[in-house]
């Protein structure tokens, strides 16, 4: 349906090669009817038992003849219907059945390439390809190539991403990758050991069950609680484990590798320029060990978690690579608000503090699970000074400074005049911040 | 393409130009808050005077006193908006109990949004939203004259696109 000129333009440039996606893919949402059925039945056991009886052998295998080959043909037709082609500038996805959907997503605009790998998928020997970019959908993603052609197209997404020529994309291949930091098991486990929030769930899950039974005598009540609470107590601390573990880091030309998983396996890249905001979180129970976990904020990828649990220096090493040029600063560093910030808020004050070096905006908050995080001037895109009444009564106020990954990172509390100043000196900071940055294409300059 | 300079606005150094808003919104903002206010007012005093007795009328006094607050907010509200082109950046500052100040650098603008709903439209106001890629950016300046509204679109837009940078 495009206009003709479009039409000849297009031609004129080599062909696109549309490709498809794995043959597996229609499988993929197989154990959808049956996930209804036994929900079904759960919720409802002497309605589904009742309902059972009623059947004959004959009802079941005309429904059977039915929903199979219906749901193995909407697998097959929206698994036919979608295409993906890599273009010079451009990953473009034509899907739907019914609906026409064209997603064009440009490739400087990438933020990040992830390849993961469910459990099944694994078996399978397929993954699935996501690109990140601001604004992107769920649908964006290549649910499931196999698995060499998933590790082929990151490499070829990426050199292109990066600017190498269009010929040579193809042959570029995967570039070589570095390892920063590999989290052992032990060290893992220890840290969601030493994880308040871990006991705390737990503690929850085997504490209230008993009270309600005490209370209702009531089998549902106690169930509809007691699940819940288990699921949220298995996650933060079972969950975390299988999901953050063999934490690998690495770097390549490409960018920062990320690679974690015991079943299920994610390979994620961010590409070098993309990370807007790191935190360096220090636990309570983990400074002992001097311990700590960094998170960081990329536009566009839900990921928020760089290292899991290191030493605070290797972290700090790691930090260094991620954003080129820039030093941790010291906790020394930091300087606390004014003594008259207790009266806007007790107690707390002593755990805010700020330092503005050349590379970062650095602001610490917390005062038990101490949270640092750094913002690249570059990354800024606007700063706001924000003063309540009983704050300008203190004379004192926040500084806010807006990044592109939808986190704003605030420095509170301080001194009304130093805030003004700040305001003025990092919308000019943010400004000239561009000029050191990186191009989109990385490799190109 | 940072020029950094000051001389093509006019603005020495640091030292910003303000602008206030035009007096229409605020006349705006002041009509309607008395008519509804008003209205408010004269239903419940027949309501009550109807249903609850005479004296009890007397409640109507409290929408019109809130009329009378809500006049002097809204004028210390109107009169703290203002903003300030600098050479590389827009100023926003607004607030009077909870003041706000946003700065932001035109290479980050990613969308500039001038609007205008009905009741703005027959007042002849608009107004201009900046957008960047933070969504915790808020950089609206309203009630702006449309002419006004346009040409700091305009110039944005240029300005933006002049230093233009990515994420």
């Amino acid at each position: 349906m495009t206009a003709p000129g479009v039409d000849d333009a297009v031609r004129g440039r080599p062909t696109v090669t549309e490709r498809r996606l794995h043959p597996v893919t229609p499988l993929r949402r197989a154990w959808a009817p049956i996930a209804v059925v036994i929900g079904w039945a759960v919720h409802d056991p002497d309605q589904a038992q009742r309902q059972l009886t009623r059947l004959t052998t004959t009802t079941l295998l005309i429904a059977l003849a039915v929903v199979i080959p219906a749901a193995a043909l909407y697998g097959f037709l929206t698994w036919w219907f979608t295409h993906f082609a890599v273009t010079d500038a451009e990953l473009r996805i034509r899907t739907g059945l019914l609906f026409r959907r064209t997603a064009h997503i440009r490739l400087e605009r990438i933020q990040a390439v992830d390849v993961t790998q469910p459990l099944l998928a694994r078996v399978a020997g397929v993954a699935k390809l996501k690109l990140d970019v601001v604004g992107a959908d769920k649908k964006d993603e290549l649910a499931f190539l196999g698995e060499d052609e998933a590790r082929a197209l990151r490499a070829e997404l990426l050199a292109r991403a990066a600017g190498f020529a269009p010929e040579t994309a193809h042959e570029v291949g995967e570039a070589p990758s570095r390892e920063l930091l590999r989290v052992p098991p032990g060290v893992l486990a220890v840290s969601l050991v030493l994880t308040a929030a871990t006991w705390a769930t737990l503690a929850a899950a085997l504490v209230v069950p008993p009270l309600l039974w005490w209370a209702t005598h009531s089998v549902w009540t106690v169930l509809a609680t007691a699940l819940p609470l288990l699921g949220a107590a298995g996650a933060s601390s079972v969950g975390r484990f299988v999901g953050e573990y063999d934490w690998t880091v690495g770097e390549s030309p490409d960018g920062l590798r990320i690679d974690h998983g015991l079943l299920d396996r994610t390979h994620e890249t961010v590409p070098p320029g993309r990370v807007q905001t790191v935190r360096i979180v220090e636990p309570l129970l983990w400074r002992r060990r001097g311990w700590v976990r960094v998170e960081l904020d990329v536009a566009g990828s839900s990921n928020s978690v760089l290292v899991p649990v290191a030493p605070r220096e290797v972290a700090e090493a790691v930090i260094a690579r991620v954003l080129p040029g820039v030093t941790v600063p010291p906790l020394s560093a930091l300087s606390r608000p004014p003594r008259r910030a207790a009266r806007c808020v007790p107690w707390w004050w002593r755990g805010y503090g700020l330092v503005v070096t050349d590379a970062v905006f650095a602001a610490r908050h917390g005062l038990l699970r101490r949270s640092l995080a750094l913002v690249p001037h570059a990354k800024v895109q606007s700063v706001r000074l924000a003063q309540g009444p009983w704050q300008r009564v203190w004379r004192v106020a926040d500084v806010h400074v807006d990044t592109g990954a939808n986190k704003t990172v605030t420095a509170r509390l301080r001194d009304a005049q130093e805030a003004a100043e700040l305001l003025r000196a990092q919308a000019e900071r943010s400004r000239t911040g561009r000029r050191g940055a990186r191009p989109d294409r990385w490799m190109a300059s | 393409m940072e020029t950094g300079s000051t001389a093509d606005t006019g603005t020495t150094g640091d030292e910003p130009v303000w602008t206030g808003l035009p007096p229409g919104l605020l006349r705006m903002r002041r009509l309607l808050l008395v008519v509804w206010l008003g209205l408010l007012a004269v239903g419940l005093g027949l309501l009550l005077g109807l249903l609850a007795g005479p004296p009890w009328a007397a409640f109507a006094v409290l929408p019109l006193a809130l009329m009378g607050w809500g006049w002097v907010m809204l004028g210390r509200n109107w009169a703290s908006w203002r903003y300030a082109e600098r050479a590389d950046d827009l100023l926003i500052s607004r607030g009077v109990l909870w003041q706000e100040e946003t700065v932001v650098p035109y290479g980050r603008m990613q969308l500039v949004e001038v609007t205008s709903g009905p009741v703005e439209r027959h007042f002849g106001l608009a107004s201009v939203q900046l957008r960047t890629a933070a969504a915790a950016t808020d950089a609206t300046i309203p009630g702006l004259d449309p002419d006004e509204a346009e040409r700091l679109r305009d110039r944005l837009t240029e300005l933006g696109e002049a230093r233009s940078a990515g994420l």
